[in-house]
């Protein structure tokens, strides 16, 4: 009989182990579960990166290197093809110049409007009102820039097509301040409130304490949040394609058609034959700009770690 | 000039630029819905479009984009929300740790049309899946992704320390107290930036144009492998590639597209202004 309960007993224990041992299985299981799941950002940019290399890479079987960077002259389709990514990069380069000369000074001052001078109880009002902005998608902006938009820039410059590279500026510095206003305000939201305190005790009016210790002291994010600000706009590619016109070639002025490199993706990719000259000049297009937004990111991110730094 | 002079004058300043981005948004959506409010008829939003577009509904547009956003945050959501409980739960501060931030970063600012160029070699052409549903929803998840795992991550971060130590010191194991005590308490934040995520799948074209979209095909996808309709492509398209389109049906498109990502992005304000007020209470 007593043997009989020290057997139950063991056998009560050893399932007990049993169990533990599957938890603990369990548990290492999900683990590396998760631990896949973590990695899965770095997976899909290393998939980025290897996707539009090869197929990017094999146009320099057809053209080369110095053809593509260096070439003046976007005639894809012509029987005499010519690839040269100068035109997209200016059209790009100057779309960009536009929205940010708009929505740098407006961010900026929004910014500090929001963060210093608004009445708390519209404070969050103002910063909903900004988040839709940026949840607007842009092909409704690029609808607005053709029926509204488009037609105000023709008579008030009194030209006779009103697709330009300005147009597209002005819709895209729509698109870029959301990013500039949020990171500029967080960066002066951050600041330390003993800055705030010590100016206005030595007798600093408020403006002053703005423009004299919170705004040189918050530069570094602001001038992150504008870097941020040049990505967003040279990325855009729905509402540039719908509203500059899209001649590829160099534009002279803001006040004449130009076509981005994003348009130029968008807008030809749909008519290449799979694996032709042309269809590797757009994937080739695609790494420019993915360099060009990377770039700007990761610098972006070492100013905002470095005023983080700063700030403690 | 005396101080407070300038002062006014500098905050009148800011004040102007503020007006200037408030304003124009108001008015863009106040002109949106005027011209587009006139359109909205149970018929538009569910018949399908007649005569090349220029009549009828856009039923399978409206359609498309769902399965679409569907599709998107099935991939997108278990994988963002697996990738922000490895950072804050799991994750030694390391080199991998530094990895993934770069990438995470690095995502959130890939152009979207570049994910097009993705979506088109890696899922419509290496793996074989076509022009379809599918591929638009695995490209849209990856673009997504940065926006899920930020807000997750925050959701995560904001649990306090405490409910996980009073959890592992009552014997639960490190998973049990993730998925009994922390998940739960950071829900709120993670649906909020599913439910950002959705507004912003259901309003990107460039991406879609590469990889699903049908320029005029007026009936249902069938399956996930089908192409399919959507609206901002749809837009696009009335707006640009068809000739003689009624005003009206750009700006009824118009309206329905911003109408949906606007109930998206209200019921995410909406959650997050409740439970900022919960926690000051």
């Amino acid at each position: 009989m007593k043997e009989a309960t020290v057997d139950i007993r063991e056998i009560k224990h050893r399932k007990s182990l049993k169990k533990g041992v599957k938890h603990r299985m369990g548990e290492v299981l999900i683990e590396n579960i998760i631990l896949l799941l973590g990695i899965t950002s770095v997976v899909i940019v290393s998939l980025i990166f290897l996707f539009l290399f090869r197929s990017g890479i094999a146009l320099f079987n057809d053209i080369t290197l110095k053809e593509f960077l260096f070439g003046r002259y976007w005639y894809p389709i012509s029987t005499n093809a010519q690839f040269g990514i100068v035109p997209l990069v200016a059209g790009s380069v100057m779309v960009t110049l536009g929205a940010i000369f708009i929505s740098v000074p407006i961010g900026i001052g929004c910014a500090i409007y929001i963060a210093e001078v608004a009445p708390p109880n519209i404070k969050t009002g103002l910063k909903i009102i900004i988040e839709f902005l940026s949840a607007i998608p842009s092909v409704v902006l690029g609808f607005l820039g053709i029926v509204v938009l488009s037609n105000w820039v023709r008579i008030t410059f009194s030209l006779s097509s009103g697709f330009t590279v300005l147009t597209g500026s002005i819709l895209v510095s729509l698109m870029a301040l959301p990013t500039i206003i949020s990171i500029s305000d967080d960066a002066i939201n951050a600041l330390p409130k003993e800055y705030r305190e010590a100016s206005l005790a030595l007798g600093a009016s408020k403006w002053e304490t703005i423009r004299y210790v919170l705004v040189p002291a918050a530069s570094s994010g602001i001038i992150a949040a504008v870097m941020l600000g040049i990505g967003r706009a040279i990325g855009e590619t729905m509402a540039v394609m719908m509203v500059t016109g899209n001649a590829a070639r160099i534009p002279d002025s803001f006040l004449v058609s130009g076509r981005t490199m994003t348009a130029t993706i968008a807008a030809e990719m749909g008519d290449t034959v799979r694996n032709g000259t042309h269809y590797h000049a757009l994937f080739a297009v695609g790494i420019v700009l993915l360099m060009m937004t990377t770039c700007i990111n990761i610098v972006a991110d070492f100013v905002l770690s470095r005023a983080k730094k700063e700030g403690k | 000039m005396n101080k407070q002079l300038k002062e006014k004058i500098a905050f009148s300043i800011l004040t102007f630029t503020m007006l200037l981005v408030v304003v124009p948004t108001v008015l863009i959506i106040g002109f949106i819905v005027y011209k587009g409010i006139g359109t909205i008829s149970w018929e538009f939003l569910t018949a399908m479009p007649r005569k090349g577009m220029t009549e009828g509904g856009i039923f399978p547009a409206i359609v498309g984009t769902l399965y679409l956003v569907l599709g998107t945050i099935a991939f997108a959501l278990p994988l963002g929300i697996g990738s922000a409980i490895y950072l804050t739960e799991y994750a030694t501060h390391g080199k991998l740790y530094k990895l993934i931030r770069l990438a995470i970063l690095n995502l959130a600012g890939v152009p979207s049309v570049v994910y097009g160029l993705f979506g088109l070699g890696l899922f419509v052409l290496f793996l074989g899946f076509g022009s379809s549903l599918l591929a638009g929803a695995l490209t849209l998840a990856c673009l997504i992704l940065p926006v899920i795992i930020t807000a997750s991550e925050e959701a995560l971060k904001s649990v306090p320390q405490s409910y996980r130590e009073a959890s592992l010191a009552l014997g639960a194991t490190k998973w049990q107290t993730i998925q009994n005590v922390v998940l739960p308490h950071a829900m709120p934040g993670i649906v909020t930036g599913a439910i950002l995520g959705i507004g912003r799948a259901a309003g990107e074209t460039a991406p879609i144009l590469l990889t699903v979209a049908a320029f005029f095909l007026p009936r249902l996808p069938k399956s996930f492998f089908d192409q399919a309709m959507a609206l901002p492509y749809h837009l696009y398209i009335v707006s640009t590639q068809v000739p003689n389109m009624p005003e009206e049906i750009k700006y009824g498109v118009a309206l329905v597209l911003l109408g949906i990502v606007g109930i998206f992005f209200a019921i995410a304000t909406a959650i997050r202004i409740k439970f900022k007020m919960a926690n000051r209470a």
